[in-house]
């Protein structure tokens, strides 16, 4: 089965990051990855722009509706996402609460409704 | 010649931790003590090269610090204030020894007022000196998050007026097993990656916390739960693979930790005060006294483990004496008494279902025993146990 983790964060925390604490960042996610990958279950990961950038659309009533920022305007904002294939929910679960994202912030685990494979 | 930069270095290991404490202890202000004793460092490394090593490097290093906290004190108050801090060497110093505050500074990171999951990062940063990057690093959060919340929870230890004073008998023995739960998760942890290598930190402080509070038997039964599995270190994992403890090459084994540990159970025992820490210690020492005896006392680890959950249950102790029941009485008894421990721990935990697949394979189950292997291993993290599992699984499905 395949699990979507979106990972939430409060851009606060982020605001006055130096090049080197970046770094830091990187490689505590660069571990993350290298243990999803050694598992075997990594699928895919993407590292978001800020939420200022984003772009919402809906065609719900019938006419395209563009807003100029986030579906939902929480402090918490999508910083990035995973996906793993991993067997069920429990399995999951395990790997969310490994990813640093969760200690911090929130993890919010999805299973793919296209079933897996 | 005497090399500087080496010199400086061993005694940033030895001493670091407790010039902090002594310097923290009087202003509690652990980030303003930090600065100045990375300066003082500073300036031993631009003095030393060309003036030469003092004949005590510690005092010289405490006086130079100190200096610096009266600077910025004086600084901040705008008003001089004489006497506070003295310039010349003290008293105390006078037999060229600094005195040890380092269990009130422990207890001072153990306090229940900070959140408990900074107890072990605080430790490590101000008795061992440790940067929250390589922290962070270590326990695979995010440095900018924890090196946030370190510098608030310092923040709090000087304006709440949390105490560096020891504290009274009945507080003290809350406080030390506050600390004693932390450098035991620290343990745990390493023991679940040991690829982060923070093995040598929890032995670290477990032996400094043993020598600091001899009298109390439970923080001499985590120094020799941490020295003997510490022993087994480089026999845990081999070919980035997990080896189980009844499989390891015994020759891999560290004799003088096995002694230190054996040498500190005794002088816990003597305490006559038995508690979890103890009984953990004893667990390990049967297994370590696989290396002279050649078998693995199974009996003696059942009532090691019956002991153990009766003072302090957990879902690790429960599978472990499912394992034990096993060995003792059979594949079938110990499947049978996985099946309550799972009641406990419930189905998500990866040890139950690397010990059912275990059980199963022994009672030559091999169609079950895959089943179980592949369950543990989708709930596995770690790279080597992964490995092992996988091994293992390949094994029965041969069969």
């Amino acid at each position: 089965m395949r699990y979507t983790f979106l990972l939430y964060t409060d851009p606060a925390d982020l605001a006055d990051m130096t090049s080197e604490d970046w770094q830091a960042e990187k490689e505590v996610y660069g571990a993350y990855i290298g243990a999803l990958q050694k598992a075997g279950v990594f699928v895919d990961t993407d590292w978001l722009q800020p939420v200022h950038s984003a772009t919402t659309l809906s065609l719900k009533g019938g006419t395209r509706q563009v807003q100029d920022g986030p579906f939902a305007d929480t402090k918490e904002t999508l910083g990035g996402y995973f996906v793993i294939d991993v067997p069920d929910l429990d399995a999951a679960m395990v790997w969310a609460q490994k990813c640093p994202a969760a200690k911090t912030g929130k993890v919010e685990i999805r299973a793919s409704a296209m079933g897996s494979e | 010649m005497i090399d500087v930069t080496r010199a400086a270095e061993l005694a940033a290991r030895g001493s670091y931790g407790r010039l902090l404490a002594l310097l923290s202890s009087r202003t509690h202000d652990i980030a303003l003590a930090e600065d100045a004793l990375a300066e003082a460092f500073a300036r031993a490394l631009s003095h030393w090269p060309t003036q030469g090593i003092p004949d005590n490097p510690d005092a010289w290093l405490l006086t130079t610090a100190r200096n610096r906290l009266t600077d910025s004190q004086r600084r901040q108050l705008r008003f001089p204030t004489v006497n506070e801090i003295p310039d010349m060497l003290s008293p105390e110093l006078a037999d060229g020894s600094i005195p040890d505050r380092r269990l009130s500074l422990l207890m001072v990171c153990a306090h229940p007022a900070i959140a408990q999951d900074l107890h072990v990062p605080l430790m490590l940063q101000t008795v061992l000196g440790l940067e929250a990057k390589t922290i962070a690093r270590l326990f695979l959060v995010s440095p900018v998050a924890l090196s946030k919340r370190l510098v608030r929870a310092k923040a709090k230890i000087r304006d709440a007026g949390i105490p560096f004073a020891l504290p009274g008998d009945d507080v003290l023995r809350e406080r030390s097993t506050a600390i004693l739960e932390s450098l035991y998760a620290l343990h745990a942890h390493d023991w679940l990656d040991p690829a982060e290598n923070l093995g040598d930190e929890a032995f670290y402080l477990a032996d400094l916390l043993g020598r600091l509070t001899a009298d109390d038997a439970e923080a001499l039964g985590l120094a020799a739960l941490i020295a003997f599995s510490h022993s087994r270190a480089r026999a845990r994992i081999v070919d980035d693979m997990l080896v189980p403890t009844d499989e390891q090459d015994v020759m891999l084994w560290n004799d003088a930790l096995i002694e230190y540990g054996k040498r500190k159970l005794h002088c816990a025992y003597e305490k006559s005060s038995v508690g979890r820490f103890q009984i953990e210690a004893a667990i390990e020492s049967v297994h370590v006294a696989r290396k002279e005896t050649g078998s693995t006392d199974w009996l003696a680890l059942n009532k090691l483990y019956v002991a153990l959950l009766k003072i302090a249950p957990s879902v690790g102790s429960l599978v472990a004496q499912a394992v034990v029941t096993g060995r003792l009485h059979g594949p079938q008894a110990g499947l049978e008494a996985l099946e309550a421990a799972e009641t406990v721990t419930g189905p998500g935990y990866q040890p139950l279902w690397a010990a059912r697949a275990d059980l199963q394979a022994r009672a030559g189950n091999h169609l079950a025993a895959v089943k179980s292997y592949d369950k543990a291993i989708s709930l596995a993290t770690n790279g080597p146990t992964i490995s092992l599992l996988a091994r293992k699984r390949a094994a029965e499905q041969d069969k």
